[in-house]
């Protein structure tokens, strides 16, 4: 039997031992939402085998006129049982790819889209592994043109709020476990409500996966317990933002290709080199890393986000953290990129940080050196001075550098390069044309 | 959970592939010295024999298993198509024999028609370690009575391990016999699924796998009581 057969036999002999009623078939569109359909366990071996075909012209990013059935691939090593739900109707998910009725890849799925980016990576002699930091808010279930009420204000529950999100965070770990999604930490943030959960480094596939996962798990165990779970970057005005910090690290073989024993700072040139691709290309890539309106009003000073295109060993207000691997062990180097928010599509997200690094390496890009003021306290011409540049200030300025990056178009790929940027300006006139209720409380009356 | 010889030692890798994946317990010798040495105590459950690289050992070996009393059976041997001449005038020492490159499918089934009609077979439907169970018909999964649903990947490494209790297993090996060569994720791949299989078994039942400082990891108590 080939490997594809046994993982075949072993998802078809699992459906049927488990009593599994209902297969979930996983995919994510442009803009990272999760998309499922339910195929019974009869159509199961089918789709293994040829793929499940469906209409994909409801689908954002996905429709073309002349094209609607596209083919959803199951990936059988990632078929797993769900644990939630009634043990007796229990249900299966397994992530899929997409592709043409003809076989080829689908332009518009993001999954191909990092895999592509991980051959070429492989190319170089290079696994890409991610460790994500992610933060998120319990609130109460959101009511439309109110601002979110924590957890945190009287009445909401009759348990105090630790206890509450408290079990609700050791249920979500727990729901994690069960689904292959290792954790290294969790702890309650900074800002009421808030809560962070630390997942442990794996490929980047396998990571992105478990983003995907990960969302849905927080917002299932809350929502379960009457609590709405939200990874919007910046709910609340004047409280630090959701960030979803990500460890990146290349390894070959056996080895970790960023670690350098002789190395003042333990870093490869390999290291350095990617640090300065991502340094280079970090404005052109920002819109994909942060892609709402919203992203940009986290990342503003003051709050532990990152505000400029810098890096330093301890210093958290720059856009790259180098922490220092406990017990000095080498397969814990690695580099921290600090501002991606977690309502990004953790796909497209890794696909560009790994070909700005990548293109670091092969261009042999010279690191600039350690910005280890606090940069917040700098004046624009001290920053100057030091050439240090700012992130991009809105979804608008970073769609506009990014639609002349060569890099960000030949990672994603023209289509979906196209789209997206059609998708984000659109997001960025509606905003536009919108007047808040900041512009009516200064404005209305003074004017 | 009888143990079936294979020769030469180490054996071709898509040979032990192909028995680690059937669920067969083996062990490789490299001469006929080497297999009476390693004789488990009620025997050989069987021989499989690659001609390929030694024919002039391969046969010595099927020759002696077969002079012994009772003599070793079934036995297998594998041969390429200019190799099929060496076959006549041997007919007693093989009960069966499969062409290399051989077709794992084909030779699984083979073997286990062979050990089939010997009775019983070497076939392992369960194994059992502690609070871990594997019922390797089913591909299911249990510890401490309560299922573990597992990906595929995570269940054959967890049935690899659990089927080589006590015995310490570097990465790059356990990445050649689980994922097998074809495979690119690199070693660190190994860490990842040890890992998530820790995970899946709970934090009480976690050390199963112990993890061997500087070398890889060992499944249950080592064979030394350490």
């Amino acid at each position: 039997m080939s490997v594809n057969e046994q993982q075949r036999d072993y998802v078809l002999h699992t459906v049927e031992e488990r009593g599994v009623r209902l297969i979930r078939l996983w995919f994510t569109d442009v803009l990272g939402v999760l998309k499922s359909f339910a195929i019974s366990p009869a159509e199961l071996e089918n789709a293994l085998v040829d793929g499940m075909t469906f209409d994909g012209s409801s689908i954002d990013g996905f429709s073309r006129v002349q094209e609607i059935f596209i083919l959803a691939m199951p990936d059988a090593n990632t078929f797993e049982v769900l644990p939630w739900g009634d043990p007796k109707q229990a249900e299966a998910r397994v992530f899929c790819d997409i592709h043409h009725l003809d076989g080829t890849p689908f332009d518009g799925d993001p999954r191909q889209v990092l895999q592509r980016n991980l051959l070429s990576a492989r190319h170089q002699g290079f696994q890409f592994f991610v460790a994500p930091d992610i933060e998120f808010f319990y609130v109460a279930p959101p009511e439309r043109g109110q601002p979110p009420r924590l957890l945190d204000e009287g009445g909401f529950f009759d348990l105090t709020t630790t206890d509450v999100t408290g079990s609700l965070r050791k249920q979500t770990i727990r729901t994690l476990e069960a689904m292959s999604i290792p954790v290294e930490y969790s702890f309650h943030e900074d800002a009421p409500s808030q809560h962070e959960i630390d997942l442990r480094h794996t490929d980047a596939l396998t990571m992105a996966d478990s983003v995907m996962t990960f969302r849905l798990v927080v917002k299932e165990v809350a929502a379960a317990q009457g609590v709405h779970a939200t990874f919007m970057p910046k709910p609340l005005e004047g409280v630090q933002g959701s960030g979803m910090h990500l460890h990146l690290s290349l390894f070959s073989g056996e080895d970790n290709a960023f670690y350098d024993t002789d190395d003042a700072y333990n870093l490869s040139p390999i290291a350095k080199h990617f640090m300065a691709g991502l340094l280079v290309h970090a404005a052109e890539i920002t819109a994909v890393t942060n892609q709402t309106v919203n992203s940009y009003k986290r990342l503003v000073p003051g709050f532990e986000a990152p505000v400029h295109v810098s890096w330093a060993r301890n210093n958290r207000s720059g856009l790259i953290r180098v922490p220092i691997p406990k017990r000095g062990n080498p397969m814990a180097t690695r580099i921290e990129y600090r501002s991606p928010d977690p309502a990004c599509n953790p796909y497209l997200a890794f696909s560009v940080l790994l070909a700005a690094g990548l293109r670091g390496i092969e261009r042999q890009y010279e690191l600039p050196v350690e910005a280890d003021a606090n940069l917040f306290e700098l004046t624009d011409r001290d920053l100057a001075k030091l050439g240090i540049e700012q992130l991009p200030q809105s979804l608008s300025d970073a769609l506009r550098v990014m639609e002349s990056s060569e890099l960000v178009a030949e990672a994603l790929g023209d289509r979906l390069f196209e789209w997206f940027l059609r998708n984000k300006r659109r997001e960025w006139r509606d905003y536009k044309t919108h007047i808040s209720a900041f512009e009516l409380d200064r404005y209305l009356r003074a004017l | 959970m009888d143990l079936v010889a294979v020769f030469p030692d180490p054996p071709p890798p898509d040979l032990a592939r192909t028995l680690d994946l059937a669920g067969y317990r083996w062990k490789a010798v490299g001469s006929p010295e080497d297999a009476s040495r390693h004789e488990p105590t009620n025997g050989w459950a069987g021989a499989i024999v690659a001609c390929d690289t030694d024919p002039e050992g391969a046969w010595a070996l099927c020759r002696s298993l077969r002079k012994r009393d009772p003599m070793v059976s079934p036995m297998v041997v594998l041969v390429s198509g200019a190799q099929l001449q060496d076959l006549e005038l041997r007919d007693d020492m093989f009960d069966d024999f499969c062409l290399t490159p051989f077709h794992p499918r084909e030779l699984e089934a083979r073997l286990k028609h062979l050990f089939w009609r010997r009775g019983g077979g070497v076939r392992p439907e369960l194994v059992e370690y502690g609070p871990l169970s594997l019922n390797l018909e089913t591909y299911q999964a249990a510890i401490a009575g309560r299922p573990l649903d597992l990906t595929y990947m995570e269940y054959e490494l967890l049935k690899f391990l659990s089927q080589n209790t006590g015995k310490v297993f570097t990465r790059e090996m356990l990445l050649s016999r689980v994922w097998g060569y074809e495979y690119y994720g690199g070693a660190r791949t190994v860490d990842v699924h040890i890992r998530r299989l820790r995970a899946k078994m709970g934090e009480e039942h976690a050390n199963l796998i112990q993890t061997v400082r500087s070398v890889g990891y060992r499944f249950g108590q080592s064979r030394w009581g350490s």
